[in-house]
């Protein structure tokens, strides 16, 4: 199985977002570089708009990762509750 | 950031389907093949153009709205780093370097992909692809925008950045990276979008912006961190579309097949080439270094790219042919990049130096096969000539690759004693080339690489002195009249670090800054 990646800048926006995907993803890896986190993932990455305003406690709009995101790897499937990276069809 | 999430009428899918397809039509005066005529040609068959997706979905009102915030957090942060005199908090002034080489020879690559979305962004006749190329387009301006003003503060305070504009065009390194992005402009628009869209956005930048940013951040330079980052928050959705591109082209025809894998083969050599570039600057111009060169490659290249080419295969692509080359070549380049620059820094608009025993060290343990066995002998007897006051510069103009524009630097890939020379002949010529890959991209397509503008035969056939130079002057000196001509101060913009003016008024005014005299 291959891995995907999502990269994102370490800030006060991401740190709410970093703790969701860790937390819904429990076979994602974090590795912490210079002002940066890549989390690798076997598989599949899903982003939860749910989890992230439960740790928010406010309204998320899941194209708000636009400002903060580095970079990726896998195919991207977007919707309004969920933002998902893999590399099944 | 505090931004209200919209009560939504629509959902995201359906937003982004009459933001775009909801905006097309079948033109009636004028025939489509009038309209749209360069997306034939190139023998890529297409037969429904609503089957492009693209899976970010984002439309021009979320667009304007994310972009505009990115621009504000960067703004914010150029205008604290300048207030502050943020340049003074960087490792050492080595480190400028290689924002140098970035404004120089990067920089402006942004602008031509600019163009470059913009040229296709008109003429793809399915709206899917053209929405996403216009916002690449107006990102791409962006981005050449924001590195330029992000990097003006240093242009104030250090030489060699003053004309990068009229630089692009003539300096003889330099026109290893305009080169690329010649060749994939002059290209049909689905070439394009496999030399930029996929290999260059998908396999390649990460390797720019990910490792090299995290390493300006790590030598204290906030401006440098913020341009990049948000350069790569567009480029997420730029290797989306590259993705997309692909796997549209191969679902819609098998004939699309060969076409695809020959632009794949191609561009992922061509960019393999200028990323020594960012490997030369990764292992020797981060005075703090992050990563090696090596450790990069085998994490953006071999593990990301190796999963995108592993998911590909499913369509009959295979990996490209030169990643068995550049699998041996990732332990030597970025050395022999640097010994290049380091014999050439007399014609370079930064400053080179030999790395200290510290650096020396840190390359060995990165570089355990290579690095003591090829070039630290190297490196200590520039050293020991640096210290007699014999600082070495090669004044001889080198042969260049007919392709890459490279110097014949780079070694045989299973001899690094052994300099690689290929050649071909085309029309009673010979052309010469760095490696297999050049030379096979020469072969395919000989009557566009014969057009190479290459720097070192302009300088022999004299073009690239100013128009009131008399080579035939008694004395005449050509290798000043080419610095001349590229707007280069002799002993100010180039050669060696040690000496250098940067590195005399960083000392001074860093103590300037933390003392009252």
């Amino acid at each position: 199985m291959s891995t995907v990646f999502l990269a994102l800048q370490t800030n006060d926006d991401t740190r709410p977002l970093i703790e969701a995907i860790l937390a819904d993803n429990p076979q994602a890896v974090l590795r912490e570089e210079p002002a940066m986190v890549k989390i690798d993932a076997e598989g599949s990455l899903v982003v939860r708009r749910s989890s992230i305003e439960a740790i928010l406690g406010r309204p998320f709009d899941l194209q708000e990762l636009q400002i903060n995101l580095i970079s990726l790897s896998g195919h991207v499937d977007e919707t309004d509750d969920e933002f998902t990276l893999s590399w099944a069809h | 950031m505090d931004m209200k999430a919209s009560k939504k009428k629509l959902g995201l899918k359906e937003r982004y389907a009459h933001l775009t397809r909801g905006l097309d039509w079948e033109t009636s005066y004028q025939k489509m093949d009038d309209v749209f005529p360069f997306d034939k040609f190139e023998g890529i068959k297409i037969h429904d153009w609503d089957k492009w997706e693209d899976p970010f979905r984002l439309t021009m009102d979320a667009y304007w709205k994310y972009q505009a915030e990115k621009e504000r957090k960067l703004y914010a942060i150029i205008d604290a780093f300048q207030q502050n005199n943020g340049h003074l908090g960087i490792t050492d002034a080595r480190y400028v370097n290689a924002l140098k080489l970035f404004i120089t020879g990067i920089s402006p690559l942004e602008y031509m992909a600019h163009r470059g979305f913009t040229h296709v962004g008109r003429h793809f006749r399915g709206v899917g692809p053209r929405v996403a190329c216009q916002m690449q387009a107006i990102d791409e301006i962006r981005h050449s925008q924001t590195q330029i003003h992000s990097m003006s503060n240093y242009n104030r305070h250090y030489n060699g950045m003053h004309d990068f504009k009229n630089m692009i065009e003539k300096v003889w390194y330099l026109s290893v990276p305009r080169s690329f992005f010649d060749d994939a402009v002059t290209a049909g628009p689905f070439e394009f979008m496999i030399a930029i869209g996929f290999s260059f956005e998908y396999v390649l930048t990460n390797l720019l912006f990910v490792p090299f940013i995290s390493g300006a951040a790590f030598n204290g330079d906030m401006g440098a961190t913020t341009f990049g980052f948000s350069a790569q928050s567009d480029e997420a959705r730029h290797m989306t579309l590259g993705l997309e591109c692909i796997k549209f082209m191969l679902e819609q025809d098998p004939d699309n097949l060969p076409i695809v894998q020959k632009w794949i083969d191609k561009w992922t050599w061509r960019g393999v080439r200028v990323l020594s570039l960012v490997g030369m600057m990764m292992d020797y111009m981060l005075p703090k270094r992050v990563m090696s060169w090596q450790e990069a490659w085998e994490i953006y290249f071999e593990q990301n790219g190796g999963a995108l080419f592993k998911d590909l295969a499913r369509y009959g692509i295979t990996i490209p042919k030169c990643v068995e080359q550049v699998t041996k070549d990732k332990e030597h380049i970025s050395h022999q990049v640097w010994s290049t620059f380091y014999q050439y820094g007399g014609v370079a608009a930064f400053h080179t130096w030999m790395p200290s025993d510290e650096e020396m060290d840190w390359l060995s343990a990165k570089y355990p096969n290579t690095f003591d066995k090829y070039y630290r002998p190297r490196f200590t007897y520039w050293r020991e000539q640096e210290a007699q006051g014999k600082r070495f510069y090669n004044n001889s103009l080198p042969m260049l690759c007919q392709t890459c524009q490279i110097p014949l630097v780079f070694t045989e890939p299973d001899d690094p004693t052994k300099i690689a020379y290929r050649e071909s002949d085309y029309q009673g010529e010979k052309y010469h080339f760095c490696s297999d890959g050049c030379k096979e991209i020469f072969d395919n397509e000989p009557e566009k690489y014969v057009q190479a503008w290459l720097p070192v035969h302009q300088i022999y056939q004299g073009h690239c002195f100013k128009p009131d130079v008399d080579p035939t002057a008694p004395g005449f000196d050509p290798l000043a009249a080419v610095l001349d001509w590229y707007n280069l101060v002799d002993g100010q913009d180039n050669k060696d670090f040690n000496g250098s003016e940067d590195q005399r008024n960083f000392a001074a005014w860093r103590g300037m800054a933390t003392r009252n005299d």
